[in-house]
């Protein structure tokens, strides 16, 4: 078995409202150093070997992300 | 009216009941209106201030602070207006938290336990039935284990906690309320809201502002909440003056 | 990179510009080089472009809505079509203004943040109108239930719709569930918004006064459905792969609900001289829209407009969707005042520009001017076709092929079970599913919501003043009757506003339809604007404004005519209103109001019991509707009523399962003559309702002088629905019909 990751982001162009409130609320708690906040999800996959990468990617494209809004990132782990 | 009642009235309406506005607060109003009815005078407290404008209780109402973003009532639990609440309330300022102030009151540490996403996944508004278990500054005006109706409407509203402090709160006999009937989100044990030790802190999942008037709700059953705290405020002045 | 200005449009007046990609014409972007003079700049291009949009300058559905122009004028009317809504007197120095509009595109590409974000845009607009917004409906129609694309766009709509209205606080009263393979690939999201303001509080959308600061205030700026409401409503996507989707917005309804709440205040404090929101075309709709009907000219800096993203080019920044944000004219004494509202809101504001009296639109980006406009001629000046219509070929054989030659059940066993058949259809059976996800108490003055006939507000908690409100369309009569399909959406409206005990005041409409560049569907258009127009004129009813929606349509195939129509009513008291079910008082008499005639024509038992569509939809009788509402009304106000529920889609058949099912309490009913025709008719005019003998009684008188027929037909009591001559249904048999048919389509809901 392997563990691979998959991340899943809002689109840079598409606004995140949930990172704007956390940024927002990090400010009003005194953290000025940071500068922005983006949310996104992360999916742990525990996949039987060899990993078809092919597959997870179509996995995450029709499933785990909305390729409207969502971009994704896929890590095998080792 | 005869005499006394006119007093009772008067007295009544010498009770102020905070109700927090957070951005994103939706039934503050409805809280409001509730504390009205029940006899009392609402007092429109405002998250960005440190003023708890001499209330004898607050009410943090339902509704959708700061969007739910990060986790529901998260963000909301570190407002000024928090600080001022969280140090009073352990200093017994009796608080109602409800729905999204129930997830606030979690949030903040005052509550065990955590709301989380409703185990069918879907925001759900219903009217439903509830047993009052704990007697409490809010409840004492219901007999122990009354039954009644009020709207519960959640998208994240299922109760749970570790299990050593879901069976701490069972033995102390914490559990505010407990859902009969279907279990409309998934809530640990049937728990729709919980209290802390002294009866002053709770929160509780449905919403019993919206069962206050017959013509707009499902019942009056909810009104028990409001007159319960304007007794006990009133009550509690009687011992601490006679 | 280098910008295109206006001193370089003039230069260069060979260069070539992508005018067709953005969907102009070529005879279009010749006027647009008239009007300048020149050619026009890329910004420019960019504003012609989607302010001439079909879905912005209604440049083919203009010369049909005339006719609701040369209705006469109503007292109740106090701002009319071509403000962002209507606004409509309610007595005791109350307006309210309501309106519906279409997100169907958008939300077939991207259902949850489709739907959200069409809740989001109807709620500016009657925000923009000066009123506090009180309440959404939701009109929704989907492809077959069972299809697979259903199955990916409802939960997403409702899950949107929901997300975004609860998240607001605004109680969803009430809407429309339908199904027809008609909408397959072309789902109707259709969204109502109703506000209340004082009369003296409402708002309009003009900068007037030479001076005055033009501010942008909300959710920064971002690349948001660029080319996303504007071009998507001017063409198809069939063709796009997933990937090449357009860009869509995502809603933010925790900045809407601090919007709303930092306008309102703004408004209290008298703040502002003029309002728009953004809707689709941004800033290129609200800059233009305010200039020219106010003082004329307005200049300004784009580089003031706060940003998401720095890399926007002028162009896209004019463009840009991203929603909630609003645009204010302020008077420079009160900036001060504004700017600190928005402040305690958290609601980003910035100065933007000025009002002038230049009678030009002019916009500088990083110290070049790149637009130089008579800003009239972008909002208003855009074309207008008299596009071609005629009736379709098809038209005469659909109307000849009636329902007559289907087979009709006879035994009482056949009757019980086309009885049940329907009312399990997902068309006819609980919504519960649906709107269980809707918060339908907040705010606290919602006495009805659906399943009711129509929502039911309180506006004052003194006087008990409220209003009721309903939509309604059926476009499975408008495809047999385009004219009588839209009276017939208008009547059920109506009666669905009448049967709460309401007086009907006004109408919104939402009109759904296939390509305007099609014949057939310009004249289904036409028919029907004709059709509600002479509804309204004979029910008396002002039209205070609409949204069309065209290119509703997959390849050549186009949806049925689907005018929804939103009827607005005003209860003196709204303690007085009407409920649909039974059982609420002891000895409940049940009388059916209104003429039953034997039409099948687009019903409900002929689309699902034999998928059939064809013949001529029921009669629309108007005068008969206002007659049966003036009786209505009456007996609301004496309280002779304990019910009232109204007789549409399913017929009687229907009416009485949700009105047994609502308390749970039995009837015994006995009907006149043909018993299929009785239950499965769709006559229009007619409501079931019950009461105390005394009060049928009193109804009765009433009905003989308005010449309304009423028949008794049974008692309520008992835990079946016994009808005679039909095989009795226990109420849990019929409950059990009736409710699991969506959950069964779309997952149950109850937790494991």
């Amino acid at each position: 078995m392997t563990r691979v990751v998959v991340d899943v982001m809002l689109k840079t162009e598409i606004s995140d409202p949930q990172g704007q409130a956390v940024l927002s609320a990090l400010t009003k708690l005194g953290h000025q150093g940071v500068q922005a906040v983006r949310q996104g999800k992360r999916f742990e996959l525990e996949v039987t070997d060899p990993v078809d990468e092919a597959a997870i990617r179509q996995i995450a494209d029709t499933l785990l992300a909305n390729p409207v809004i969502e971009d994704f990132s896929v890590h095998v782990q080792t | 009216m005869t005499a006394s009642a006119q007093d009772v009235a008067g007295d009544l309406a010498d009770v102020r009941i905070g109700v927090v506005t957070f951005p994103g607060s939706l039934d503050d109003g409805d809280a409001a209106r509730a504390v009205r009815l029940a006899g009392g005078s609402p007092v429109a407290l405002w998250h960005g201030t440190h003023d708890l404008e001499a209330v004898d209780a607050v009410i943090l109402p339902g509704g959708f602070s700061y969007g739910d973003y990060l986790r529901a009532g998260a963000i909301a639990s570190f407002s000024p207006i928090m600080r001022e609440i969280i140090d009073a309330a352990r200093r017994g300022l009796p608080v109602l938290g409800i729905c999204n102030g129930f997830q606030v009151l979690c949030e903040a540490g005052l509550l065990p336990g955590a709301l989380t996403r409703n185990a069918h996944l879907h925001f759900r508004n219903r009217d439903q039935c509830l047993r009052i278990e704990a007697r409490t500054a809010w409840t004492g005006d219901f007999e122990p284990g009354a039954e009644i109706v009020v709207p519960v409407k959640n998208g994240e509203g299922r109760y749970v906690a570790g299990a050593e402090v879901l069976a701490a709160v069972e033995a102390e006999g914490r559990v505010l309320a407990r859902y009969v009937g279907a279990n409309p989100n998934g809530s640990s044990r049937d728990i729709a809201g919980v209290t802390d030790s002294t009866g002053r802190i709770v929160g509780l999942m449905p919403h019993p502002e919206h069962a206050v008037e017959a013509l707009t709700g499902p019942s009056t059953d909810g009104l028990g909440f409001f007159t319960s705290i304007l007794a006990s405020i009133l009550g509690a002045r009687a011992v601490s003056t006679g | 990179m280098k910008i295109d200005t206006v001193e370089a449009a003039g230069r260069t007046p060979d260069q070539e510009q992508p005018h067709a990609a953005l969907g102009l014409r070529g005879d279009e972007y010749q006027r647009i080089r008239d009007i300048l003079d020149r050619r026009p700049t890329s910004a420019e291009l960019a504003m012609y472009s989607v302010m001439w949009s079909e879905h912005c300058s209604y440049k083919s559905s203009k010369v049909h809505l005339r006719p609701f122009g040369d209705l006469p004028s109503s007292e109740r009317l106090m701002v009319g079509i071509g403000e962002n809504a209507g606004v409509v007197d309610i007595g005791d120095g109350y307006a309210v203004t309501f309106k519906a509009e279409s997100h169907n595109h958008p939300s077939y590409v991207e259902p949850y943040q489709g739907a959200a974000t069409g809740v989001g845009g109807i709620v500016r607009d009657i925000l923009t109108m000066g009123a506090r917004p009180l309440a959404v409906m939701d009109p929704l129609r989907f492809g077959p239930p069972e299809a697979a694309d259903t199955a990916r766009v409802l939960p997403g709509v409702v899950a949107g719709v929901g997300g975004y209205g609860n998240c607001l606080g605004l109680p969803n009263i009430g809407g429309e569930l339908v199904f027809d393979g008609c909408y397959a690939g072309n789902p109707l999201v259709n969204v109502l918004c109703v506000g209340v303001m004082r009369h003296e509080d409402i708002k309009l959308a003009r900068a007037p006064g030479p001076g005055n600061a033009v501010i942008i205030f909300g959710s920064r700026t971002g690349p948001d459905g660029i080319g996303g409401a504007s071009i998507l409503a001017s063409e198809t996507f069939e063709d796009q792969k997933p990937t090449k989707r357009p860009s869509v917005q995502v809603g933010d309804p925790f900045t809407e609900k601090l919007l709303i709440e930092c306008c309102l205040e703004i408004f209290a404090a008298d703040l502002v001289v003029g309002i728009q929101d953004f809707g689709a075309a941004g800033l290129s709709c609200a800059t233009t829209e305010l200039a020219s009907a106010g003082t004329g000219g307005m200049h300004v800096v784009l580089d003031e407009v706060p940003l998401r993203d720095q890399t926007m080019t002028c162009e896209e920044i004019l463009m840009s969707e991203s929603q909630e944000r609003m645009c204010a004219i302020v008077e420079p004494d009160k900036v001060d005042g504004f700017l600190a509202i928005c402040a305690k809101w958290e609601v980003r504001a910035a100065v933007i520009g000025t009002v002038n009296d230049s009678g030009r639109l002019t916009v500088e980006w990083r110290g070049e001017q790149i637009v130089d406009v008579p800003p009239r001629t972008v909002a208003h000046d855009g074309p207008v076709y008299e596009r071609p219509l005629s009736r379709p070929d098809d038209q005469d054989a659909l109307q000849a092929d009636t329902p007559d030659r289907l087979s009709r059940p006879s035994s009482a066993d056949e009757l019980r079970d086309t009885l049940l058949g329907l009312i399990a259809h997902p068309n006819l059976a609980d919504k519960t599913w649906v709107t269980e996800q809707y918060d339908s108490y907040v705010r606290g003055n919602t006495v009805l919501s659906q399943p009711e006939d129509a929502g039911v507000l309180r506006i004052d908690e003194q006087t008990h003043r409220g209003i009721a409100l309903s939509t309604d369309g059926n476009g499975r009569y408008g495809r047999l009757d385009p004219y009588v399909g839209a009276q017939l959406a208008v009547a059920e409206a109506y009666r669905n506003v009448a049967v709460t005990g309401a007086t009907p005041i006004a109408i919104t409409d939402c009109l759904n339809f296939g390509s305007p560049e099609e014949p057939g569907v310009m004249w289904q258009f036409a028919e029907s604007i004709r059709g509600i127009a002479d509804a309204c004129r004979e029910l008396g009813l002002p039209v205070t404004g609409g949204n069309v929606s065209f290119y509703n349509q997959t390849g050549d195939v186009a949806i049925h005519p689907t005018p929804v129509i939103g009827v607005l009513g005003v209860l003196d008291d709204v303690r007085l209103r009407l409920r649909q079910g039974l059982g609420r008082a002891a000895g409940e008499q049940i009388a059916l109001l209104g003429t039953t005639r034997a039409e099948f024509g687009g019903s409900q038992w002929a689309g699902i019991m034999h998928g059939h569509l064809g013949g001529l939809p029921p009669t629309a009788d108007l005068a008969a509707e206002a007659r049966l509402a003036g009786v209505l009304a009456q007996a609301a106000a004496r309280q002779w009523l304990t019910a009232a529920h109204d007789v549409s889609d399913g017929g009687l058949a229907a009416t009485l399962t949700e009105s047994v099912l609502r308390y749970g309490v039995g009837a015994q009913i006995s009907l006149p003559g043909d018993r299929f025709v009785a239950l499965f008719s769709e006559s229009a005019g007619r409501a079931l309702v019950a009461g105390t003998a005394y009060g049928l009684a009193a109804l009765e008188v009433a009905c003989t002088e308005a010449r309304v027929p009423v028949t008794r037909i049974g008692t309520v009591g008992g835990d079946e629905l016994a009808i005679d001559g039909v095989t009795p249904i226990p109420l849990a048999d019929l409950r059990t019909a009736w409710t699991d048919a969506l959950p069964r389509l779309f997952g149950a809901v109850t937790p494991p």
